[in-house]
């Protein structure tokens, strides 16, 4: 048993009455990158927001590094600073500048103190390129320079998994190319990577597997050769004649 | 170029129109027969208090330097006595409680001493107020029914009657139950008027915060306290600066309401010269002038804070 992260029947409804996932089953391995494609609606977003719990699943169960994260007696604290996690709107901490974003959570959530934080900080920052915006606020970044600082963030929690939610979908289109840089240097590092993205070029290039969605289901799974090549469903086949 | 002369001149007709709206205040009071004595006004803020000094002991004036009055008495000691403006002279007899003379010094009037009371009542109500709003607006964005409820239910019987009705309330019926003193009462009939709306406001602060930097934080490990601790009520709060500010400022004008329950604020105080002095025109113009240059200042702090809160952004 190599899987780091287990989805089991996993089920959700949303209020409005949307079913957004329905018996959904995924093993994710360690070190693997998994991409999660589909037209949007389909279910992918938040399919991947369970894995953190930041959406609450109605039935079945998750299981993240040994951790049963849909019991509601889990501390989903621990287990979420375990998670690292990159959101279409970056979602940067406005009030605080590009270290503070970095440092704030490894001081008070992973209670490191404040010189170890900002050396890991800074380092991180170098790593995607940023180091010298370390003092600014993150309003007076561009979209890919926000979405790097967001990265080094998640990454500064020393992470076992790295969740990517349309990590590129907001940025402009020459931005793009600086952001999934860094992802594809992750993923070389082996570090376990669930990736919601339209980005068919990274996906082909980068993932050890792709997940096909649609209406809330799983469609058709395989590497990215057999996707891209032989796929089996029709509707997968639509889909990707749609996005190439 | 010609866009600034338009505005020189719109500013000019300003001034005209605020010297007009004064001289037709001053024609009409002077058509009323009313005798102003503003030059008795500032006795009220700050006097020169007149204490009469007199002689403990008996004997014979032996000196006086540096506003010290020196008295040897029968049995040859020297007695030293501070006086500012003596009225004996070197080798004078005095006896016990006879006038050597008077000192002067500044007291604050009736007007300043309310001033403070009114200070004193805003400050206390305000620190109360922002607990008060600071709980309540967060149990009432709460998921849990009880805690919701409550503070809504709080919020509407605040909002929905009349401050004044509630100063009586408070004084009268929860001051009696417990045994409040009267400052207490009113101190705490405010704080939980002015609390109701602060949490009102901190709630739309709250709520005006994108979702997603809750889930930012919490995807990173924070729990509930460090998530409005170090994300959200930092953004709210900025945010809802100017709003926050504007109640302060309703705060200390509506703790004139207090005088209601004999407090000597600033209003009472502006009553009680009146009865004596039957002055009520430069009285009250008064008071209203000093509880203008409290909120005045305190809008001009507002507005450096927010300059400077807005440096970060």
């Amino acid at each position: 048993m190599n899987s780091i992260i287990e989805i089991k029947n996993v089920y959700k409804t949303y209020p409005n009455g949307i079913e957004a996932l329905k018996d959904i089953n995924l093993e994710i391995d360690k070190g693997e990158v998994v991409v999660v494609i589909g037209a949007s609606g389909s279910g992918k977003s938040t399919l991947l927001r369970t894995i953190n719990q930041l959406e609450i699943v109605d039935k079945g169960q998750i299981i993240v590094d040994g951790v049963d994260v849909t019991n509601p007696k889990t501390k989903l604290t621990t287990i979420r600073s375990e998670i690292g996690m990159v959101f279409q709107h970056f979602n940067l901490f406005p009030h605080l500048t590009v270290l503070d974003n970095v440092t704030l959570a490894q001081i008070i959530v992973k209670k490191r103190n404040k010189k170890e934080a900002e050396d890991i900080a800074m380092s991180l920052l170098t790593k995607v390129g940023i180091a010298d915006k370390s003092d600014v606020y993150p309003t007076q970044l561009s979209g890919g320079q926000q979405q790097r600082v967001a990265i080094a963030r998640a990454l500064a929690m020393k992470p076992k998994i790295m969740l990517f939610d349309e990590a590129t979908s907001a940025l402009d289109p020459e931005m793009v190319g600086e952001v999934l840089d860094v992802m594809k240097s992750l993923a070389k590092e082996g570090m376990t990577m669930v990736v919601v993205t339209h980005e068919m070029g990274f996906a082909k290039e980068v993932s050890d597997r792709i997940v096909f969605m649609d209406y809330g289901k799983i469609v058709e799974t395989g590497t990215p050769d057999t996707i891209f090549t032989s796929a089996k469903s029709e509707r997968l086949r639509q889909f990707l004649s749609q996005i190439l | 170029m010609n866009n600034k002369k338009k505005q020189i001149l719109w500013n000019i007709a300003y001034v005209l129109v605020v010297v007009g709206i004064g001289y037709f205040i001053y024609i009409s009071s002077s058509k009323v027969n009313y005798i102003w004595r503003w030059k008795n006004v500032p006795s009220f803020i700050v006097y020169k208090a007149h204490e009469d000094i007199e002689s403990p002991v008996k004997g014979i004036v032996e000196d006086y330097k540096n506003k010290t009055v020196y008295i040897k008495t029968l049995d040859g000691k020297i007695k030293t006595i501070k006086v500012e403006h003596p009225e004996v002279k070197k080798g004078d007899v005095v006896d016990t409680t006879d006038e050597i003379g008077y000192n002067e010094s500044y007291k604050s009037g009736p007007l300043l001493v309310g001033l403070y009371m009114t200070l004193k009542i805003s400050f206390l109500a305000i620190i109360a107020a922002i607990i008060i709003g600071l709980i309540t607006g967060l149990m009432r964005i709460s998921s849990n029914p009880l805690l919701k409820n409550l503070a809504i239910t709080y919020i509407e019987l605040i909002r929905g009657t009349p401050l004044l009705v509630q100063i009586f309330i408070f004084y009268f019926f929860i001051g009696t139950v417990f045994h409040l003193d009267r400052l207490v009462a009113g101190v705490g009939a405010l704080a939980v008027f002015e609390g109701a709306y602060i949490a009102e406001i901190i709630r739309a602060g709250i709520q005006s915060i994108d979702k997603g930097q809750r889930e930012a934080a919490i995807s990173l490990g924070m729990n509930y306290y460090q998530l409005m601790r170090y994300i959200i009520m930092p953004q709210a709060i900025k945010r809802t600066l100017p709003a926050t500010a504007g109640q302060f400022i309703s705060l200390i004008k509506d703790s004139s309401l207090v005088s209601v329950i004999s407090i000597t604020d600033l209003t009472k105080a502006g009553r009680e010269i009146i009865t004596s002095t039957f002055s009520p025109f430069e009285i009250w113009f008064t008071v209203a002038a000093m509880y203008l240059i409290l909120t005045y200042t305190l809008s001009l702090f507002t507005q450096y804070l927010e300059r400077r809160m807005a440096k970060g952004e």
